[in-house]
């Protein structure tokens, strides 16, 4: 196990009194529910302003996915150190202390996740870590040889990896595939070979997601992977929704470069890595001090990566069993929504297969299509009796598009708008889902009748409204 | 009740929120994305579409601590008020794209969808009067809006909520002011809000491509000067012509008519823009229903001005005829004419029309 010189605070119930730095072995038992669940998820919603004792009074927190509340571990491991001072790349005490936390921080991310301390790149999150492995590598590539023009992406991807290589299109002069995928969202091996072969000399790199953000469908990475080496080309997944619920191994994986962030897995927003193989090479994004393996420049944000290594370690430790309990009230959830709403169509991968040792849609994940209502009318009447999910990704100035990826999977416009993502997590509920289950049937009634009115709302202009009393002369008298 | 508080992220329409949150209705506010491809900042004194008005209108949903909802509605906008003007700027129409919203994305798309939603009426921040299902003039004479909304149904105005009407703008930045409102002091907006640039005939010339015709003198009858397009004028324009010869008698010209099927804009002194009839289509009486006789009224045929007494017949093709008391300079075809009563107040709407020809 880790080790955290200090965790907690005093307001933190369950930790003593921290007088000093000092070994302290994390009990993953905080986290089940047999000894104090119940605390623990008010201290967690009260933390986050998300939960039922929020004073915003969320009922169903049913976005997980978005992000999902920080573990109270990941709270004091981040309070504790904003407290301290020291640039870990300086050369006093001071900064060899925060040097130090940042490292034992940076050895429990690769523990967790298979891969070598060194292969640990901090960056701020998601976003930032898959532009970094999208241009990083294609500059990189295309700097070794001018011919790797092309960019293989899968059109499921999230913005951050399909902007990016766009990006590199309109700037770059980079040629960008999108690799299709099936009904369920996923690339078939065959598809990436097919677009390799087609002219393997030109291929620059390939990113696949490990587990799709929308629609929860998980791809065959290892496989995956392996099909880019055998043309020698570099891989990167991001793997943002799949670490501290599936099995990541960067290792056994194969893949050249992984993303995953904290924010989605009970750690701090703002902060996240890139694991990058350590004989991968990769041209930096952000210039300046070099301080992460002269691939990223920054001063690090020392709380952060703590709290960023507290989330991982315990969330990958508990992940076999988060799996199992989420995983089991996703499907209830599906099936009473079913109930109530039974044309209610679930997508992506049914979950019932294996892929790398793990389920093959993320466990937390529900996409159900209502036909006849718009996304937007469902958000806010849920909203409205508390209940919080999204439509698909978040986008800029909120409006809510049509998914990118259910067009990708071959749904239509209509199905595209009319799409709820509901994702569960590690505060997730019996109580959440039987909110959703009471409330779902009336709001998608409700939808429909929005959604026939918005299909029918180009009545003529001089239509005649029936019933108002005065006539025109009467009122002209 | 349940009031969903239309949000452009101006100043108007937050205070109108602001008033519906403090006569106790239970407001839920909506910025209406229009544009498909929004600017991520506002230009000028135009558009209500950047993300920076939608963050405006946030942060004003913010501090009324209502809910706040973007909804996409480029498409019906699109295809209700953009292809609406287009289409009529093609057909030598100058349209009211304010009214074809008013119409058909407020009153119509987005009332039907709060309806079925569960709300019971939308809330703008027009600038008219409306108690009783009868619309008024605002308050502020020049910042009435009473004009475009004068096409509303009855049924729309039972479901209308203008909490400003009866306040002079200064005053409602005022108060804007004194709620926090951070757009308190934002500049008004004018001009066509889905033409960004303010370039009108470069927003239609590509769209409509070069469609050259004759510049005619209605006086001589002579063909002076040749034009790219019926899009580029408007009935009383008498700006950018592109005619370079002067009028015989040195006046200045003004257009008087288009006619888009041979593309001939005519052209003529100020006296001959002076109408006594005008020929209307697609009536709505906003306060009761169709009329089977004339009907009395103060008449307006723009925006601003163009007021006269008249009275309006009612054609056997469901429009109106309407005759002027006195000559009305400007009247365009593809405006709406505006019918107030005839009483020293003049304030109350009776209802609308398009202007479909004018002598």
């Amino acid at each position: 196990m880790r080790r955290r010189a200090r965790r907690g605070t005093p307001q933190s119930p369950r930790d003593p009194p921290a007088d000093g730095p000092r070994e302290t072995a994390i009990t993953l038992d905080v986290l089940t529910t047999d000894r104090d669940g119940q605390d623990l998820v008010s201290s967690v919603t009260d933390a986050t302003g998300t939960g039922s004792t929020g004073s915003h009074g969320a009922v169903a927190y049913l976005d997980h996915a978005a992000t999902t509340p920080m573990i109270p571990e990941a709270v004091a491991a981040v309070a504790e150190a904003m407290g301290t001072t020291g640039n870990a790349s300086a050369l006093h005490s001071s900064g060899r202390r925060a040097r130090r936390r940042v490292e034992e921080a940076r050895e429990t991310i690769a523990g967790a996740v298979g891969a070598r301390p060194s292969e640990v790149v901090f960056t701020t999150g998601g976003t930032e870590s898959d532009n970094l492995a999208v241009k990083g590598l294609y500059w990189a590539r295309h700097d070794a040889d001018a011919r790797r023009t092309r960019v293989l992406v899968s059109a499921v991807e999230h913005h951050a990896v399909i902007d990016s290589a766009d990006w590199l299109a309109e700037h770059e002069g980079a040629d960008v595939e999108l690799l299709p995928v099936d009904a369920e969202g996923r690339v078939r091996p065959e598809v990436l070979r097919a677009a390799l072969e087609r002219d393997p000399d030109s291929a620059a790199m390939v990113s696949v997601m490990w587990a799709n953000n929308e629609v929860g469908t998980v791809n065959p990475i290892r496989e995956l992977a392996s099909v880019a080496h055998e043309f020698g080309v570099p891989f990167h997944t991001d793997a943002v929704q799949a670490v501290g619920i599936l099995p990541v191994d960067f290792a056994a994986c194969g893949a050249d470069a992984l993303t995953l962030t904290g924010h989605k897995l009970g750690g701090p927003y703002g902060a996240g890595v890139l694991l990058l193989g350590r004989s991968v090479s990769l041209t930096p994004l952000l210039h300046g001090g070099g301080q992460e393996r002269d691939v990223r420049s920054g001063t690090l944000d020392t709380p952060s990566v703590i709290g960023l290594a507290t989330a991982v370690e315990l969330a990958v430790a508990d992940a076999p069993r988060r799996a199992a309990t989420i995983g089991a009230l996703r499907d209830e959830l599906v099936e009473r929504v079913r109930a109530a709403v039974p044309d209610a169509v679930l997508n992506g991968d049914p979950g019932t297969d294996t892929i790398d040792g793990g389920p093959s849609r993320l466990p937390g994940n529900a996409h159900l299509s209502f036909p006849g209502c718009e996304g937007d009318s469902l958000i806010m009447l849920l909203d409205a009796q508390g209940i919080e999910c999204a439509t698909g990704s978040a986008c800029t100035a909120g409006v809510p598009q049509p998914s990118h990826v259910l067009l990708a999977m071959g749904a239509d416009e209509a199905t595209a708008r009319g799409s709820l993502r509901l994702s569960l997590g590690h505060t997730s509920t019996a109580r959440d889902v039987d909110a959703l289950a009471a409330a779902i049937g009336p709001v998608v009634e409700r939808a429909r009748r929005a959604g026939q009115n918005a299909a029918a709302h180009r009545r003529p202009a001089a239509a005649q409204q029936p019933g108002r009393e005065a006539t025109p002369r009467a009122v002209a008298r | 009740m349940r009031v969903l508080a239309a949000m452009s992220g101006g100043v108007d329409s937050a205070v109108a929120a602001a008033r519906a949150v403090d006569a106790g209705h239970d407001v839920v506010g909506v910025h209406l994305a229009l544009s498909e491809t929004p600017d991520a900042l506002r230009s000028g004194s135009r558009g209500c579409c950047s993300r920076e008005d939608a963050d405006d209108a946030r942060r004003a949903a913010d501090v009324l601590d209502i809910p706040f909802y973007v909804w996409d509605f480029a498409a019906p906008f699109s295809a209700g008020v953009v292809d609406d003007f287009v289409a009529a700027y093609a057909a030598g129409r100058t349209p009211n794209p304010c009214v074809r919203c008013n119409e058909r994305i407020k009153f119509a798309a987005l009332l039907d969808k709060a309806l079925a939603l569960g709300f019971d009426a939308v809330c703008t921040g027009h600038y008219a009067r409306l108690s009783n299902g009868v619309l008024r003039r605002a308050v502020d004479d020049g910042k009435d809006q009473s004009y475009v909304l004068a096409v509303l149904t009855p049924f729309q105005l039972a479901h209308a909520l203008f909490p400003i009407g009866d306040t002079p703008k200064a005053q409602v930045r005022a108060e804007a002011a004194e709620r926090g409102l951070r757009v308190a002091d934002k500049p008004d907006s004018h001009d066509i809000c889905f033409i960004p640039s303010g370039d009108t005939r470069a927003f239609l010339a590509e769209r409509l491509g070069a469609r050259p015709g004759p510049i005619v003198d209605a006086v001589s009858g002579e063909v002076i000067g040749d034009h790219a397009g019926v899009h580029g004028f408007t009935v009383g324009q008498r700006k950018g012509i592109g005619v370079d010869r002067p009028a015989a008698d040195g006046r200045p010209r003004y257009v008087l008519g288009i006619e888009p099927v041979s593309a001939t804009v005519t052209v003529g002194p100020a006296e001959a823009l002076d109408v006594r009839e005008i020929d209307t289509e697609t009536p709505v009486w906003g306060c009761g229903t169709a009329p089977d006789g004339p009907v009395s009224c103060v008449v307006q045929v723009r925006a601003h001005g163009g007021l006269a007494p008249a009275t309006a017949w009612p054609t056997a093709r469901d429009g109106l005829h309407v005759e002027l008391g006195e000559p009305l300079r400007g009247v365009a075809p593809g405006q709406s004419a505006a019918f107030y009563r005839p009483d020293p107040g003049g304030d109350v709407v009776l209802g609308s029309a398009v202007i479909s020809a004018a002598r």
